[in-house]
């Protein structure tokens, strides 16, 4: 197995609060991470120095030349904003065909949405429209900043399933920042629970268990892994 | 009514095209960035410039650009370093410069330079109008994307390398221009108009973002064509009048949007 990135004893400070301490992990290309934690964790924060946004202690090692795809957590889109979905795809620099091949790689149909104000659509295709954003450069590793936040449930099947296609087609190496208990053992091959520090690290069905999850949140959770495979 | 094309009046219209047209335009972003208010604000900021500018011989231009640099550059601080609502601290900063520009302006140029008097401007005038209108179209033109894309997600735009803290330096000295340009034809009390009514007109009937930039330059040339026309031939002020018609094709805008939405 190739590694693809290597974090070494990194800590981050804002303001003299620590907000990440002695973190390390290292990821394999094609691993599926998912990050878990209560709010204010530094689950963000941790994206943040990944991608080379913020100062931090320690070392971050991604081979050289690796194109990192990244998505937001959620827009700050107004109704009315002009802008529509072939316009905002434009920022990334791409061509009008690179736009409707990765519109057409999560499942939108550029005839139908490329024209619609990006306020406009529904939380669930608002995210689908994040990726293909992420995917114009054809990254070798995606970010994921809680990909179902404000989509429901069907919309938030739809995007796991959408990621997990991604996967499997093109060996993506995934990180993805969730609450979800369920995505984890569905489609996550490692997990790791931060709480300013490293909780726990490893498979999920080894990782997580309810003592562990007890010092992550702070209070009883109940735990029910799906025991077969979708 | 009788318009009358004199030599001074047609100056008076290219100011208006290049600046009404300018204003506009970057007013388009400056209404999404929700700064629209402060430029409002920052107008004042022109007064105590103008003011020392006069007493000191100057081109009041130079004097108000300069009061209006060290003020975006306080916004500027304010927005980046502290991150608190720039919204209070404007207020009171701005009010008082006006203040201070009332008492040190001499009284006879206090009235051309609250209200803009755009009957009686020089060549020069014209020629730093021009050239700074389109550095104004072409900068904001190139930076369009990465500022939009800094308002929607400053994490995707930081993630793509686009130094957002250098970006809307740069934008809001391109502001501090336009509102020194914008003081001359429709003085510092009515500038604000000139940068919010076109485009907030425009995001009533456009759907893209290049039309409506597109929009909001041409409603802000009409505006300022259509009012130095109408003051000339009614024996009006012209700044008035141009913030007043701006103030009907927003009127006409709204209406275009209820029928759009049927």
């Amino acid at each position: 197995m190739q590694s693809i990135l290597k974090v070494k004893n990194v800590s981050v400070h804002f303001n003299s609060k620590t907000v990440i301490q002695g973190l390390s992990f290292e990821l394999n290309k094609g691993d599926v991470m998912a990050i878990v934690g209560p709010n204010g964790a530094g689950k963000s924060v941790l994206f943040r120095a990944l991608l080379g946004l913020l100062p931090y202690e320690g070392e971050i090692q991604w081979p050289e030349n690796v194109k990192i795809g990244y998505v937001p957590q959620k827009l700050a889109v107004e109704r009315d904003l002009p802008l529509n979905v072939i316009e905002f795809l434009q920022f990334k620099g791409a061509s009008v065909n690179e736009i409707h091949e990765s519109l057409h790689s999560v499942g939108l149909d550029h005839c139908v949405l490329g024209k619609t104000r990006l306020g406009q659509l529904s939380g669930g295709e608002l995210q689908r429209v994040l990726i293909a954003y992420a995917l114009m450069n054809h990254p070798d590793v995606l970010l994921f900043d809680e990909p179902t936040a404000g989509v429901d449930i069907g919309g938030e099947e739809t995007i796991y399933s959408l990621i997990e296609k991604l996967h499997t087609k093109t060996g993506l190496t995934i990180l993805l920042i969730t609450h979800d208990l369920n995505i984890i053992y569905r489609y996550a091959g490692k997990v790791l629970c931060l709480n300013k520090s490293k909780i726990c690290y490893g498979s999920p069905r080894e990782a997580l268990d309810t003592k562990v999850l007890e010092e992550l949140y702070g209070a009883k959770v109940n735990i029910y892994p799906h025991e077969h495979q979708h | 009514m009788n318009i009358n094309i004199d030599y001074n009046l047609l100056l008076s219209l290219v100011v208006g095209v290049f600046v009404g047209g300018a204003s506009a335009y970057i007013g388009s972003i400056m209404v999404l960035k929700r700064l629209a208010l402060v430029g409002d604000a920052l107008s004042h900021v022109a007064l105590p410039g103008i003011g020392l500018a006069l007493v000191l011989n100057l081109n009041p231009f130079v004097g108000a650009f300069a009061a209006l640099a060290v003020a975006v550059l306080i916004i500027w601080q304010i927005q980046t370093k502290t991150g608190l609502p720039t919204e209070a601290l404007v207020g009171l900063l701005f009010t008082a410069s006006l203040a201070i520009g009332i008492l040190v302006t001499p009284e006879p140029e206090l009235l051309e330079a609250l209200f803009g008097d755009i009957s009686r401007v020089a060549v020069s005038d014209v020629v730093l109008a021009v050239i700074f209108s389109i550095t104004i179209f072409s900068v904001i033109y190139r930076l369009r994307n990465a500022l939009v894309l800094d308002l929607i997600s400053p994490d995707l735009a930081e993630s793509q390398r686009i130094n957002t803290a250098k970006l809307n330096l740069v934008f809001l000295a391109l502001v501090a221009i336009v509102v020194a340009l914008g003081v001359k034809v429709v003085g510092i009390l009515l500038m604000g108009s000139l940068v919010i009514v076109p485009a907030v007109a425009s995001k009533n009937f456009t759907r893209t973002l290049r039309g409506y930039g597109v929009a909001s330059a041409c409603l802000g040339v009409i505006s300022a064509v259509g009012g130095i026309l109408l003051a000339d031939g009614l024996q009006l002020p012209p700044g008035p009048m141009v913030v007043l018609v701006s103030a009907a094709l927003f009127l006409i805008s709204l209406l275009s949007r209820s029928l759009l939405r049927r």
